[in-house]
């Protein structure tokens, strides 16, 4: 019988476990927005983009434009 | 301002913002903008590599189209108002949070949460999408607090950010019940699981031993829901008390000490397992049904007041020098510098510039005043042409409009009626209560040890926990269908006291009529192409709202001279276009008969001296508004207060029926006193109002409905908030208030049902703890069931 006691003990430990859990993510703020994160894991980090898009010949090199009128 | 709605000749939507655009000139590559402002958005982000911004979604941004003045957050730089501003500061970074009204879509996310590649500084943002603020955190070497601004507002998300923000903090939403249900929820179900043995005990499957270490440890479990989530209603019910008020959680936090107390000498005397299982499931349930009740929409706001309105800082001249100065500092005889579109934010003097005042939120005129130098102009009034200066006579809070919110029938603590479940719980107390007294004399009489379990345990039955269960969670369901309907009530006491009204009051501008649109038409002998032009070009050397709605109307013509143009204050205007003398103004001033009656403002045509027609400017009364008001006029009675002229009141009255009383050129206090007497002949009053001149009316109403054309805009202090699209269905939504009232009783009803049952045995004395833990449960769930599918079938589309 004594197995039984082991075991309570240990599903109380597992329960409280879940409890604290539960009460970190309330204090952690992560109830109350549930739109942002679920949009933001999708948003791809691409890098940053560095030359011009617009495929005219642009000399400039820091022009990342779709549109540049230079050159 | 009125403007007249000009249907565009091309389809082409705004590459920005969407909207369609005026003409196809203002190009970028392929994409077209329905302004500049909208190109100059997307050069910007263009510039930046940011144009994921247009994939994520379509159309996300803003119309540009009302630019934003250079310097209007020249204030952020005032160190005095940024320390009131800003959360946190140490030597490398500052942390702010902005409200940006603006934010509705994952474009908006991620644009702003890419703010650092526009402003190098900004070392992160972070956006809470249902409060819609965006958290700042920058290094203020490398960046200024009005520089971020700025760029917030060159990409189309302007912050805003009013008075309120210098007063008080955003109140944080209520984390404590949440915390208290966690702990019921986890204690209550190990207790169960605990409880099973105990149950099944009659059949031989467990040992004494063990049923003795389960019970120690259920009530171990039980004492945090006592002592700690059940606080609430404890709470609660000593609050009730103390004000000598018998509420529905006095009886149930009896129930919860006397299934405690009793649980309690059960295990102690060894008697049996104790109601612990019961105890816990009542609390955890009835937190999830307040928690339910209690969700509040994150994104409005209800107790907005004049601060929320005003903006935090005006242009205060000093020696010819512009000085930003936040609004509480401003003195009397300070000269304050008011620009185009801007507040006037405090009672003054006109000392400078030609004032066109729209006081259409204050005082419910639709058309906008003209003040000539040395008149006094109120605050709250909108600035439409140009800059002005004004010398102040009153400071802020001592203004004519600020001034309202110091009256005191607004200041009284709101006495408000007690809802109907607290009468019902009373009723079913006292019930409850003399049945134990009979339980407890019949068995003094045949078998005195079973007095203590039989009145004990119809004590535990009497807990009305079963009609709380079923109020709090129709008003949780029926507040959703509610906001699915785009009306936000305050809270569930006004489902209850929306249900029950009786009397109507509107006000009309902004409420009835639209608050843009205006109709313009032309009456009389049909008039040449030329002459409209003519007409049109006149109009257009005047900044009188009504000659700009004609000028548009008619067109101009910018190469057409106009000699001799004068303009008599508030008459008319004439000149010459071309060889034609044209007069356009009122009936007295052309010298026409004004026989004929109109709803709207006219203005008559002369043209060489020969009358030739009117036009007619009406203001455009929402779609659908007129089947409404004769639906409403059959159940209810109707009221009409207005701060406009009484013009349009022949056209009201046949609409609105002929008992309904009309109440024009009303000010806000008028408002207010008109909804005061109409309480004090016994009427339960809605008022139904857009504006801040509505704000007393609307507080003191016994419950106050605000319109808004979109959610973002400010609206005065209320107990609903309903959008402007939705006016039209008010009756169906009273009628869903009226169902909650129903489904309360439907479901009481079948929880009493149980509660037989339960006091069938629990007289006996034979109340066993199984018996409590199946019937508990059962009837919780199916209520909350039951509930959930009556209130979507009776208010189903």
């Amino acid at each position: 019988m004594s197995v039984i006691i082991i075991l309570l003990g240990a599903s109380l430990l597992v329960a409280i476990f879940f409890l604290a859990a539960f009460i970190w993510s309330v204090r952690n703020g992560q109830f109350e927005d549930n739109f942002s994160p679920a949009h933001r894991v999708l948003f791809e980090t691409k890098p940053a983009e560095t030359t011009c898009k617009s495929g005219n010949a642009c000399t400039n090199t820091n022009c990342k434009s779709r549109i540049c009128q230079h050159n | 301002m009125a403007t007249i709605a000009v249907i565009p000749d091309t389809k082409l939507q705004c590459a920005h913002c969407g909207e369609d655009c005026p003409d196809n000139k203002i190009v970028l590559e392929n994409n077209h903008f329905c302004c500049e402002g909208c190109k100059l958005v997307y050069e910007i982000l263009n510039e930046n590599g940011l144009c994921d911004y247009y994939t994520l979604n379509e159309n996300p941004g803003q119309s540009q189209r009302i630019t934003v003045r250079k310097d209007k957050f020249a204030f952020l730089d005032d160190k005095k108002i940024q320390q009131q501003l800003i959360q946190f500061q140490d030597d490398n970074q500052t942390h702010i949070t902005f409200y940006i009204p603006h934010i509705h879509c994952s474009s908006c996310l991620w644009l702003l949460e890419n703010l650092h590649r526009l402003d190098a500084g900004v070392q992160r943002v972070t956006v809470n999408f249902t409060r819609k603020e965006a958290l700042v955190i920058f290094r203020q070497q490398e960046t200024s607090l009005r520089h971020i601004a700025e760029t917030l507002t060159s990409i189309g998300y302007e912050p805003y950010i009013s008075l309120q923000d210098l007063r008080q903090k955003k109140p944080r939403i209520q984390r404590d019940l949440v915390y208290r249900l966690g702990v019921a929820g986890f204690c209550f179900g190990n207790i169960m699981l605990l409880s099973f043995p105990e149950y099944f005990s009659n059949y031989g499957y467990s040992d004494e031993k063990m049923n003795h270490l389960f019970r120690w440890l259920n009530l171990s479990l039980s004492l945090p829901v006592f002592f700690y989530s059940a606080q609430v209603f404890f709470r609660s019910a000593w609050g009730g008390l103390k004000t000598g008020f018998l509420n529905i959680d006095v009886p149930i936090v009896l129930a919860i000490i006397v299934t405690f107390i009793r649980s309690l000498t059960d295990v102690f005397s060894e008697q049996g397992a104790g109601y612990f299982d019961s105890m816990t499931g009542i609390v955890f349930f009835m937190l999830v049904g307040r928690i339910l009740q209690d969700k509040t929409y994150q994104g409005l706001s209800f107790d907005r007041d004049y601060t929320a309105y005003f903006p935090i800082a005006v242009s205060v001249l000093k020696n010819g020098q512009e000085v930003p100065t936040a609004l509480p500092d401003i003195r009397n005889n300070d000269t304050l510098l008011i620009h185009n579109q801007e507040l006037i934010p405090a009672d003054g003097i006109l000392v400078k510039g030609n004032a066109i005042i729209d006081y259409s939120f204050v005082t419910g005129e639709a058309v906008p005043v003209h003040k000539a130098t040395g008149e006094i102009v109120y605050a709250g009034g909108k600035q439409l042409e140009g800059n002005i200066e004004i010398l102040t006579i009153k400071e802020v809070a001592q203004s004519y409009l600020t001034s309202l919110w110091n009256r005191e029938e607004l200041r009284a603590p709101e006495n408000k009626q007690v809802s109907f479940i607290h009468m019902l719980s009373r009723y079913f107390t006292w019930v409850v209560l003399s049945i134990a007294v009979i339980a407890a004399t019949y068995w003094w009489a045949h078998d005195p040890s079973r007095i203590w379990p039989a009145v004990t345990a119809v004590l535990i039955i009497a807990c009305p926990c079963a009609l709380l269960l079923a109020a709090s969670f129709t008003n949780g369901h029926i507040l959703r269908i509610l906001s699915r309907r785009h009306l936000y009530l305050r809270n569930a006491d006004a489902i209850e006291r929306l249900a029950t009204i009786d009397h109507i009051v509107f006000d009309k501008t902004g409420t009835l009529t639209g608050k843009a649109e205006a109709t313009i038409s032309y009456e009389g002998p049909i008039l040449t192409p030329e002459k409209l032009m003519a007409i049109g070009t006149l109009a257009a050397q005047s900044n009188h709202p009504l000659s700009k709605m004609i000028s548009s109307f008619c067109g101009k013509d910018e190469r057409l001279p106009v000699r001799n143009f004068r303009s008599i204050e508030a008459k008319g205007i004439s000149g010459w276009i071309e060889y034609n003398f044209i007069q356009l103004g009122s009936a007295a001033f052309i010298g026409a008969e004004n026989n004929t009656s109109t709803d709207g403002s006219t203005v008559y045509i002369k043209i060489d001296g020969h009358q030739a027609g009117r036009f007619i400017i009406r203001h455009q009364y929402r779609s659908g508004i007129q089947s409404l008001l004769q639906q409403l006029q059959h159940q209810y009675s109707l009221s009409l207060l207005s701060g406009d002229n009484d013009a349009e009141s022949a056209y009201l009255q046949k609409i609105m029926g002929p008992s309904a009383s009309l109440h024009f050129a009303q000010k806000p206090a008028d408002k207010l006193n008109y909804v005061v007497s109409l309480q004090q002949q016994g009427h339960r009053v809605l008022m139904i109002g857009d504006g801040l001149n509505d704000a007393g009316a609307l507080k003191q109403s016994d419950i106050g409905i605000s319109l808004t054309e979109n959610s973002n805009n400010f609206t005065p202090a209320s107990d609903g908030i309903l959008e402007a699209a939705e006016l039209i269905r008010l009756p169906r939504l009273i009628n869903t208030c009226r169902n909650n009232r129903r489904i309360i009783i439907i479901t009481f009803i079948i929880s009493l049902l149980y509660n037989f049952i339960g006091l069938f045995f629990a007289v006996q004395g034979s109340f066993s703890p199984l018996t409590a833990a199946i019937l508990m449960p059962a009837s919780s769930i199916s209520i909350v069931l039951l509930t959930y599918g009556l209130s979507e079938w009776m208010n189903r589309s």
